[in-house]
Order: C-alpha cells, then sequence, then structure tokens
C-alpha cells in the first residue's frame, strides 16, 4: 500500500517542498482574483481540494485505461465532471459565497494545479498515493491563498475573516483594526496581491536559505514537477 | 558615493551626491512659490518625507547589509523625498506622505536592489500607490486664499484638528475637467477659464507660479548640465502637440496648451521625472522618445482618463518600455557604420 516514508513525502512536498503558490506558482488567476479576503481564499481552496483528491484517485484508478495519446482531453472531462458537482454543491449550499467566487468556482477546471498533479502524478501512481497528493497540494494551496488572504484583507481593510457569516451564519467578521483606519485599497487591488505573493515567497526563499547554510550537507530537494502556465 | 571620477576628465568632478544636491537646489525656486501660495504646510511636509525616506532607506541598508553612512548621504533618497513631498496635497494628513514614502523607498527602490537598480520612478510610485489607495485624500489642495497660521496647518497634518469642507479643492486641472464633465456640453472652456477665479492669469491661481518655479529651477539644472535638454524637451512637446491639436480642431472642448504645460505636474515631470538618470532612458535619442511618449501619455490621462493629473502614471508605463527604447536606439560605435 503506502510506506510511511512515501506518506510523509507527498505531505511536505504539498505542503512546502513544492507548494502550489509558493513554488510552482500555478494557479495565479484564482490567487489573486479570490483572495480579497481570507473566508474567500479557503473556500476557494477546499473546492479545489475535492476536486483534486477525486480527480487523482479517478485518474490514477482509470491509468491503464486512458490511451495515451488522448489522455488530456480525459482528464479534462474527468475535471470538469468533478468541477460541476461542486459547482452545483456550492450553488445550493452556500448561495451567498458562490455569488461572491462567481465565476472562479467552474474556472477550477482550467486552474492548472488540477491539471498538473493528474498530469505529473496520479497518471503515474497508484490510488491510494494519487489520494494524498491531491489533498496535501490543496493544504499547500489552502495554507497560502489564506494567508495571503489575510493578509490582503488585514492591511485592505483592517479585518479578518469578512464574509464568514456566508458560511456559518453565527459568526461575525472581526475588526482588527480601528474603524477610522482609511484602508490601504491597494492591497485589495490584483497588484497588491502580486507584491504580497512577491513578497511571501521570498520570505520562503529566505527561510530555505537560512536552513541550507545551517545545514550544509543536505538532501537536494525534489524535483518540482510544475512547468507552470 | 566617494568623490571619484572617470575619463576623460573634461567636466569636472561628478558624484551622485553633488548631481543630488544640485537637483535639491533646482527645486528650491518651485518650493518658495509654493510656500508663498500655499503655505508653510509645504515644508513640513518635505520635513516629513525626509525623515521617512531616510529611515526607509536606514532599515533597508541596514537589511542588505550595505554601508549606511555612505548611501544615506549621497542624498538621493531627499531627492524622492522632495519630489513626494511636492507631488502630494500640502495639507494631507501625515500618514498619507510617510506611507508613500517608505513604499518608494522600501518597494521601488530597495526591493529592486537599492540605487541604480529600479526599474520605476520611486516618486512616482509613491504618487500612484497613494493616488490609487486614498484617491479623496490625495484630490484635495489647499483652496487658495485659505489663510492658516502654521499651528493651524501643523494641527491639520498631525490630525489634530478636523478637516472642514471649502478649506480644500480640486486642482485647476481637475476642476476644469469636473465642470466640463457636469456642463455636459452646456459649457465650454474658454467661458470656464474667463469666468472662473481659480483658473487665474493663464493656468490656475497659485499654480501658475508654482509651475513656473520648477520651470526656472528646471532651466538652471539644465544650464548646470545637470539634465540634458532632450527629455524635458520631448516631454513638453508630446504634452504641448497633443494638446495643441486638440486645442485647434475644438477650442470649446480642449483647453489651451500653455494651461496644460502650467498646471499639474507637467513642469515638475518634465524637468525632475522623466530626467532620473536611472528610471529613464540612456541614449539621447531614447530620452527625447521616452519624453515624447511620457508627454503625450500624461495628456491623454489627465484629459480622458479618471485621475487628476496623469504625469506619474505616464511615467511608470513609459518606464516599462525603458529597456526596449534603449535597445533601438543605441548609437553606433565610433568609427562603426550605421546599420
Amino acid at each position: 500500500m503506502i510506506s510511511r516514508e512515501e506518506f510523509r513525502q507527498i505531505g511536505a512536498n504539498g505542503i512546502w517542498h513544492q507548494n502550489t503558490s509558493l513554488v510552482q506558482i500555478l494557479g495565479l488567476c484564482p490567487l489573486l482574483a479570490v483572495t480579497t479576503n481570507l473566508v474567500n481564499g479557503v473556500m476557494l481552496s477546499l473546492a479545489t481540494i475535492v476536486v483534486m483528491a477525486i480527480a487523482n484517485v479517478a485518474v490514477a484508478s482509470l491509468r491503464n485505461l486512458i490511451p495515451h495519446e488522448i489522455r488530456i482531453p480525459v482528464f479534462i472531462l474527468i475535471v470538469a465532471a468533478l468541477v460541476t458537482v461542486v459547482d452545483l454543491l456550492f450553488n445550493a449550499q452556500l448561495h451567498e459565497l458562490y455569488l461572491v467566487l462567481g465565476i472562479f468556482i467552474p474556472l477550477i477546471v482550467t486552474n492548472c494545479i488540477v491539471l498538473a498533479r493528474v498530469e505529473a502524478f496520479a497518471n503515474k501512481n497508484p490510488p491510494l498515493q494519487a489520494a494524498f497528493d491531491g489533498v496535501f497540494m490543496g493544504v499547500g494551496m489552502l495554507w497560502t491563498l489564506a494567508l495571503l488572504g489575510g493578509l490582503r484583507e488585514l492591511i485592505g481593510g483592517g479585518t479578518l475573516l469578512a464574509g464568514i457569516d456566508m458560511v456559518f451564519p453565527a459568526l461575525q467578521p472581526l475588526q482588527l483594526l480601528p474603524a477610522d483606519y482609511p484602508g490601504f485599497l491597494l492591497a485589495m487591488l490584483p497588484p497588491g496581491a502580486f507584491i504580497l505573493l512577491g513578497c511571501l515567497i521570498s520570505w520562503k526563499n529566505w527561510l530555505e536559505a537560512r536552513a541550507a547554510a545551517r545545514r550544509p550537507k543536505s538532501q537536494p530537494p525534489l524535483l518540482a514537477l510544475g512547468d507552470g502556465v | 558615493m566617494t568623490e571619484f571620477s572617470t575619463p576623460p576628465y573634461l567636466l569636472g568632478q561628478s558624484s551622485v551626491r553633488r548631481v543630488m544636491l544640485q537637483v535639491l537646489i533646482g527645486l528650491l525656486p518651485g518650493i518658495a512659490a509654493g510656500v508663498w501660495l500655499l503655505g508653510v504646510s509645504i515644508v513640513l511636509q518635505l520635513l516629513l518625507a525626509t525623515l521617512a525616506a531616510l529611515a526607509g532607506e536606514a532599515l533597508m541598508l541596514w537589511l542588505r547589509g550595505r554601508p549606511l553612512a555612505l548611501f544615506l548621504s549621497d542624498g538621493s533618497a531627499v531627492v524622492t523625498a522632495w519630489l513626494i513631498a511636492l507631488a502630494f496635497p500640502p495639507l494631507a494628513p501625515w500618514w498619507l506622505i510617510v506611507v508613500g514614502t517608505l513604499f518608494a523607498i522600501v518597494v521601488a527602490k530597495h526591493l529592486y536592489g537599492g540605487l541604480g537598480q529600479n526599474p520605476f520612478n520611486p516618486a512616482m510610485i509613491a504618487f500612484a500607490v497613494c493616488i490609487v489607495s486614498f484617491p479623496a485624500l490625495m484630490s484635495q489642495w489647499p483652496a487658495l486664499g485659505l489663510k492658516l497660521t502654521l499651528i493651524e496647518q501643523f494641527k491639520l497634518i498631525a490630525g489634530l484638528a478636523p478637516r472642514i469642507d471649502g478649506m480644500s479643492g480640486a486642482t485647476p486641472l481637475d476642476a476644469l475637467k469636473t465642470a466640463l464633465k457636469l456642463g455636459d456640453g452646456a459649457v465650454d472652456v474658454p467661458t470656464l477659464l474667463a469666468t472662473q477665479d481659480v483658473f487665474g492669469n493663464f493656468a490656475g491661481r497659485g499654480w501658475e507660479w508654482v509651475t513656473t518655479g520648477y520651470l526656472v529651477g528646471g532651466l538652471w539644472l539644465w544650464q548646470r548640465r545637470i539634465v540634458t535638454w532632450h527629455a524635458p524637451l520631448g516631454f513638453i512637446g508630446g504634452l504641448s502637440l497633443l494638446a495643441a491639436v486638440l486645442w485647434v480642431w475644438s477650442p470649446q472642448q480642449f483647453a489651451n496648451p500653455l494651461f496644460h504645460l502650467f498646471s499639474g505636474g507637467a513642469m515638475l515631470g518634465a524637468f525632475f521625472i522623466v530626467t532620473d538618470p536611472v528610471s529613464g532612458c540612456t541614449t539621447n535619442r531614447g530620452k527625447l522618445i521616452f519624453g515624447f511618449a511620457a508627454g503625450v501619455m500624461a495628456y491623454i490621462i489627465r484629459v480622458f482618463g479618471g485621475y487628476p493629473d496623469g504625469v506619474a502614471f505616464a511615467v511608470l508605463l513609459m518606464n516599462l518600455c525603458v529597456p526596449l527604447i534603449d535597445r533601438y536606439t543605441q548609437p553606433p560605435i565610433f568609427g562603426m557604420k550605421k546599420q
């Protein structure tokens, strides 16, 4: 089945070493457009996790049946079917949030993270490994989008968890900065997302460089698979 | 920078510090006119911006492990700070200019590699960031004839006194655009310029003298050979050419070129912004093209766009084109035939 070591490696790759947003720089479109607050970022990531996990399992199970030459259309078909399900689920259960996220839920189909994992991992590995890979890649995306969304929200408007009432009606957003905080609008706009993403990437590189300097004989990092869109 | 010069030893010694100092002197006529017409608050903003710039510069130099004294004393941060302070409304709250200056120094200058490495003009980045983020505060200029004591101006900037409507208003440029939009074809430019007090003698009361101050300082810089004539002439040419064409075509709808040259940030831009040796072009033909395109773009943005003035966005857009322009305007090597 799956060894402990293999499991650990898939997890570490997804969450840190091959983080979709910070290392592979995949899926920038939802990243820039949706992370105007923490809740949006987390909810879109959750939707992507569900799609990625199931798509990976489906492709891994069918990988010996799918003709190599037409594998991409088949992958897309599988992903599109799953996204349709998620889209309808969001529309039915979290309708207000569905209106906010809008086109970005259907656009998960074209999110290159999903296709990249299906093509690079699920197509070559058994279903269980593929399922873990989908989940952990998604978790990597989740924490980055949550961090980015939280930062943009805090700098841009002084709040945290705006829109939480759309998911849990009992909860209220937090006003962290004083009410007369003027709001740094740039952080809410796509250029602000680019600048903050750049800061996060350099933060990660700085952490890795520091770790590498401390422990000179570290094993070489695993090969990155994303070849980015 | 230490004082050293490069061959052919013809023009005497020049260093970053000397150049920056002369740019600061070149700004003085404009500052003097501004203080006389708009109030001492300009000096307060200059001080605030200088302090913020030096603090940001020191922090980034320390983080990057660069020599502090050498770079802090070269004056480049002070020039950036002064340009920002002159582009911002003089009675804006203190944090506005601090945020803008820190953004310029930390993000636009040092994150790209510090002095000499920044692809965008830091002062214009500060302006663009703040006008995008805080459009209301950035378009309120003190109403002319407003007599406030130094204490009152200080209180306003420090946020200790409430802001009252009527104390501030739009710039002449902004006022003209708004009046035309509200009039919806019923008003025409010559009547507006002649009847409304805000438009002054030829380009906005008060503004015309501040911008004339920048023109005088800029011409002095040109005479001192700190800047060449290419970029300023290109900018002025581009702006007034487009303004003249549209003015001749429909004088009812478009203000004359003189109005455009002496209002907003045109003169400050022509002599102090597009002449930036780092973010501008290096070749002489390139400078001319760079200035011309920036002038045309500034006109388009200020007349047809939604923002009060277009110089900042025009310069930033043209900064993006600098590598391309430089590549195609390289002069042939001496002795080689032009291809």
